[in-house]
């Protein structure tokens, strides 16, 4: 039943199907949301999904936003234990809270930290066995306390999220980050923003349903998957929308009105 | 007989004994998170508990917050409560009120085990009367001002050197952290990188406050800050509030609200904490009326649109939870 209710996301991701290969594998998305709209809670399936006990993959969370006991209570409920992920050499937790990188032009030089935090996913990624066969999924929580810790350097942020594309086509690794899509709408120049969606591969956006909040439907998503499919050459975009409603355990996608 | 051998189980119920022994002003919430009163009971019931130990908490505020919150209350004696205790027998004779009562059966069950332990949990607080001296005594109360200048890496170390005091532990808690921040939002920050290292002083304080027994609190102005900026400070909040007061004799706001005349503000919920959890809190209403009663204890209630006629008297159901209204002949449900 657990499984079923989430299908809504899991096809718009590509996910119902089986899940080797990884179908997110070499792919990026990108997961836009609100202050009245958290879309964690798609960060927390996606890493469920690819952590799933019938896989190989490998999860790199790069937390900027909760500590490791957050997601591990979170990933518990969803029948998901990181601790025994981590300890298998399944789940790598970067704990970015206190990460801060000095201000001027000190932000390209090797000591600093974004630099670094790329060698130390690199690093580890070529540490797994039989690197290839495996699947690595690096999630980034989130893109905006990024900035922050680069002292607002959106360019050094970019420059990162590049390198890091760089190993979706190196080793196949998926690439899912989370950004607040409202600071960037307010501001003159959402270039940043912009930057991230034209690099992703599939773009989710959580939005508050235009009547309100509500305790049923808790939003809605929107998950453009960029896919390609090569039928004479061709490659066809696939869109897909829903309401959602959020769960200890699950994340109950449905199409408007169907909900009873 | 199979009763009288031990029953011997591979899954067993993880009691934590820090859920039995909080110190006051403390309490246990779900999902293994502890709260800290606001100070205000209604705030707290409105919040689902209260501030949860290692969030940060933001307030956006009127841009002169001194009318508004004023210096500190001193706390209310004994029997000054009293007169806030709900009997459940005379609810049950309200029956004008049944959505309201509605409301306060809601409520109780978050509250049914603190009902002993009322006063170690949380105060009412007499705004007429400022903070008695001796209440500050042997407290450990540290004071900054950032008036002057903002020397936010100063403030970042004196945060540090505070929150140690209240590590994060698996025991039991004895006491907890408050850090209070007022009308945080340097004049200058829109015209140079300020703007960048608040943002940075928050993030590393709300970081440094998750891994201790503590919960800060920042109030700022949102209009010394860009749209941009707003939002991302909207977006490290745990919990996000608004404060502003009503304007006097609003012709409009007095047709459109029953009990107007009593209603010194408005307080907004938009956000409520998500730890441990990522079921976002969904509140019933989202701005309440902040209300003196006896001219002395805050209250908090629901907005209640008032009759469109008012003076026929007719009852107009447009909300889920009534008020008694000063104004006689209207009925409200």
């Amino acid at each position: 039943m657990n499984q079923r209710s989430s299908n809504l996301l899991d096809e718009a991701l590509g996910l119902d199907q089986s899940i080797e290969p990884w179908p997110l594998r070499g792919r990026i998305v990108a997961i836009e949301d609100q202050v009245e709209t958290s879309g964690s809670f798609v960060l927390h399936h996606i890493l469920k999904r690819s952590l799933s006990p019938n896989s190989s993959n490998v999860s790199i969370f790069i937390a900027f936003s909760q500590p490791f006991s957050h997601y591990d209570r979170v990933l518990r409920k969803l029948g998901c234990n990181l601790v025994t992920q981590r300890d298998n050499n399944r789940f790598f937790f970067f704990d970015m809270l206190m990460l801060q990188c000095p201000g001027g032009d000190e932000g390209i030089s090797p000591e600093c930290g974004l630099i670094a935090l790329y060698g130390k996913i690199y690093k580890t990624i070529v540490a797994l066995p039989e690197v290839s066969s495996k699947n690595v999924t690096i999630i980034i929580d989130d893109l905006s306390l990024m900035e922050v810790a680069a002292n607002g350097s959106s360019d050094y942020v970019l420059d990162f999220m590049h390198y890091c594309r760089t190993l979706t086509t190196e080793f196949d690794c998926s690439l899912i980050a989370l950004n607040h899509e409202d600071i960037y709408s307010s501001a003159d120049r959402p270039t940043f923003l912009l930057q991230m969606e034209y690099l992703a591969d599939i773009l989710i956006k959580a939005e508050p349903l235009a009547t309100g909040l509500a305790s049923d439907v808790h939003g809605q998503l929107t998950v453009l998957n960029k896919g390609m499919n090569y039928r004479q050459g061709s490659s066809r975009n696939k869109i897909s929308n829903f309401h959602f409603k959020v769960k200890e355990n699950v994340v109950e996608c449905f199409y408007p009105g169907s909900q009873g | 007989m199979a009763a009288a051998k031990t029953r011997i189980s591979s899954f067993s119920r993880n009691l934590s004994t820090a859920a039995q022994s909080q110190g006051p002003g403390l309490k246990c919430g779900p999902n293994g998170t502890v709260f800290l009163s606001s100070g205000i009971p209604d705030l707290d019931k409105i919040l689902g508990g209260g501030f949860p130990l290692g969030s940060l908490v933001m307030v956006m505020e009127a841009r002169d917050p001194r009318g508004f919150l004023g210096t500190l209350p001193c706390p209310a004696t004994s029997k000054d409560d009293k007169s806030r205790e709900h009997d459940p027998d005379q609810e049950k004779g309200l029956r004008i009120a049944w959505q309201y009562k509605k409301y306060f059966r809601e409520n109780q069950l978050n509250f049914n085990c603190q009902r002993d332990g009322k006063h170690e949990y949380s105060n009412e607080f007499d705004l007429r009367k400022p903070l008695e001296r001796h209440f500050l005594n042997g407290q450990r109360v540290d004071c900054v001002s950032v008036q002057d200048s903002l020397n936010l890496s100063a403030l970042q170390d004196r945060s540090a050197t505070f929150l140690s005091q209240f590590p994060r532990n698996d025991g039991s808690i004895s006491c907890a952290g408050r850090i209070a921040i007022q009308s945080f939002c340097a004049p200058q920050c829109a015209y140079s990188n300020t703007e960048w290292d608040m943002l940075s002083f928050i993030r590393s304080l709300k970081s440094m406050v998750r891994s201790s027994n503590a919960v800060a609190l920042i109030t700022f102005p949102p209009s010394l800050l860009s749209p941009s900026f707003c939002k991302r400070w909207q977006h490290l909040a745990d919990t996000l509030l608004s404060v502003r007061a009503i304007p006097d004799e609003d012709k409009e706001l007095s047709q459109l609200l029953t009990g107007y005349q009593d209603m010194v503000g408005f307080l907004n919920v938009y956000k409520v904490a998500c730890i441990h959890t990522q079921v976002p809190v969904i509140l019933e209403a989202t701005t309440f009326s902040i209300k003196l009663q006896k001219r002395r204890f805050l209250v908090l209630e629901c907005l209640n649109q008032a009759p469109v006629d008012g003076s026929s008297g007719t009852s107009y159901g447009t909300s889920g939870s009534c008020s008694g209204s000063s104004k006689t002949g209207n009925l409200d449900f």
